[in-house]
């Protein structure tokens, strides 16, 4: 893989990406008032939680921030890539433009994946970071290199748990044609990862471990903020990245031996 | 000898079609229970295609044409047989392979809607590795032979559909492909946009000696750019060869239209034997069959006074229409 011709070609989809969108100032702007005012709904929410009871599944509210934050964080780079790439492999697949994709000298997954972003996910991923820090603060944390590296790589762990997820389910569009509402019910189950692990019955903690991780995706570098984490949980959260990552390759290249293009 | 740049062997497709029967029963049926039967699109078909050549690829809708472009160019896998394309397989995808193809298909874009085209091309240039000068250079002769140039600062959201398929055009040969797959490059456009497509791919076949596959509905792209056709006839090749050989086969006459300085002599003609379409006063029409037609005019105008003479060919269209309906024995 010629990694100088990669990061060319992805200099040009950030330009041409952020071209397009600076196309529509309004849309941009709305887009900016709805993260903020997400993130402050999202905050009443939990708050209105934490009211009558100091804790829940065993976290204040001040460390339940914590997790609200990394979601905050999660679900702008969600807003910024994955949304806007991921969503259209549905589009591709069923107008059949991924032909154009498929017939050019470039990995295809790294076109699809990558080929757009919107900015204004950037301000989630902004204002995810300043609740972080605002919960270093409320929370006494002491930042050290090792506490750095470990929520770095809990946190590039869950990007791609959450990544091949999502991959995975727009791949399946190359049977099914139409799989919108499966990314949308991922989207709910995200939606989850606002909350403690513990915080839910124990089924259900085994559901959101095993079958669909999103437990990982915040918990686990929400225990690495606070001191909690126990090593084996993030070896745990790493090789589930890695079977991840691996399992959603293989399978958009085995899938492409389905593809039958649309017809003219 | 100019070598095969296309060789295709006892190649066949099969897909796997669901079918719904009408009404709600059969709606929830579909549902509940899909039914689907393989359906075999593309017949053990097999033909080969020089470097330089123009083949034009004609057919019915549903007859199989852009399933044969799509696994010419390796978008889909057949289910039997062998293709050869610039000595690859083609649905292996390798990088050289498609350096050296293109696909342009009329009805899909891959230009980005709300930014100029020239944001698109040097997207293009730097998929396919190529520095900013030479960029800027494809792109200007390009646009040079394209005859665009302010269009290409223009977003696409606000060009014409002529405007929009000559820069798709550009997007889709900035990396100077060798092999060219068009299906049905002129749909939608006007009159003079589909003759300055028509132009600029003459043009770029004669200075390039590209190789071009071209499926239309459009009579006049076939006629203006391919010497060579391959009928296509659910799922089978029912004619491999030169245009006119083809034109000649299913239209075997002529018709003659002459006009007698006298009406008498447009009596005598009308009873020499000659197979009469219609007859008015000194004017009367004629069929003959092209291999007399030559000693048919020698005896017109021996024998009698002839003020003018018109040969008409029939219409190409109707002509090639004839082929989208005809089985393959037929030709």
């Amino acid at each position: 893989m010629n990694l100088r011709k990669y990061l060319k070609v992805y200099t040009k989809f950030l330009h041409t990406s952020i071209a397009s969108e600076l196309e529509y100032k309004t849309n941009i702007l709305i887009d900016l008032i709805t993260a903020i005012l997400s993130l402050i709904g999202s905050i009443f929410l939990l708050s209105i939680f934490f009211q009558n009871n100091g804790t829940i599944g065993g976290w204040d509210f001040e460390q339940a921030l914590i997790i609200q934050a990394i979601y905050t964080i999660l679900n702008g780079i969600t807003n910024t890539w994955f949304n806007p790439n991921l969503t259209e492999i549905v589009k591709h697949i069923r107008e059949g433009t991924l032909d154009f994709v498929l017939l050019k000298p470039i990995d295809s997954q790294f076109f699809i994946s990558l080929k757009k972003i919107t900015p204004s996910g950037f301000l989630e991923i902004i204002l995810g970071f300043c609740l972080l820090f605002y919960c270093i603060k409320i929370n006494h944390i002491n930042i050290n290199t090792s506490f750095l590296i470990l929520f770095l790589i809990t946190i590039i762990c869950s990007i791609c748990i959450l990544y091949s997820l999502w991959f995975f389910i727009s791949t399946t569009t190359i049977w099914f044609v139409k799989t919108w509402n499966a990314t949308e019910v991922l989207r709910s189950f995200l939606y989850i990862g606002r909350f403690p692990l513990n915080s839910f019955s124990f089924s259900l903690r085994i559901f959101f471990s095993v079958f669909i991780p999103i437990a990982f995706i915040t918990t686990i570098p929400s225990e690495v903020f606070l001191g909690l984490s126990q090593s084996w949980k993030i070896m745990l959260e790493v090789v589930v990245a890695i079977i991840f990552i691996f399992t959603s390759r293989k399978f958009w290249l085995f899938a492409l031996k389905y593809y039958s293009s649309a017809s003219s | 000898m100019v070598k095969n740049i296309i060789d295709v062997r006892n190649l066949s497709k099969s897909f796997d079609i669901s079918y719904k029967e009408p009404g709600l029963k059969g709606t929830i049926k579909h549902f509940l229970k899909r039914q689907t039967k393989s359906l075999e699109v593309i017949k053990n078909i097999s033909f080969a295609i020089k470097e330089g050549e123009i083949v034009g690829f004609l057919g019915a809708n549903g007859a199989g044409k852009t399933t044969i472009l799509k696994m010419l160019c390796g978008l889909i896998y057949p289910s039997e047989g062998s293709i050869l394309v610039s000595g690859y397989l083609p649905f292996r995808r390798k990088e050289n392979f498609l350096k050296n193809i293109t696909l342009i298909m009329g009805q899909k874009q891959q230009l980005i809607w709300d930014l100029p085209p020239i944001e698109s091309f040097y997207l293009n240039a730097s998929i396919y590795d190529l520095d900013k000068f030479e960029a800027k250079r494809r792109i200007k002769k390009l646009s040079d032979m394209l005859e665009i140039d302010d269009e290409l600062f223009i977003p696409v959201r606000k060009l014409s559909l002529g405007q929009r398929m000559k820069s798709e055009l550009l997007a889709a040969l900035i990396h100077e492909p060798n092999i060219l797959f068009l299906d049905e490059p002129t749909l939608g456009l006007d009159i003079n946009a589909q003759r300055n497509l028509r132009q600029f791919l003459k043009k770029y076949n004669e200075e390039t000696n590209s190789t071009i596959c071209l499926t239309s509905h459009y009579m006049k792209d076939i006629t203006s750019l391919c010497k060579r056709v391959i009928c296509i006839d659910n799922g089978s090749i029912s004619y491999d060869g030169k245009l006119d050989l083809l034109l000649k086969k299913l239209s075997p006459v002529k018709e003659i239209l002459i006009i007698c300085r006298s009406e008498e002599d447009a009596f005598q003609l009308e009873n020499l034997g000659f197979n009469v379409k219609n007859k008015t006063k000194n004017e009367i029409t004629i069929k003959v069959e092209n291999k007399s037609i030559t000693s048919s005019l020698k005896t017109i105008l021996n024998n009698f006074d002839i003020e003018d003479l018109y040969i008409n060919e029939p219409p190409i269209d109707e002509i090639i229409g004839k082929i989208l309906i005809k089985k393959d024995h037929d030709i």
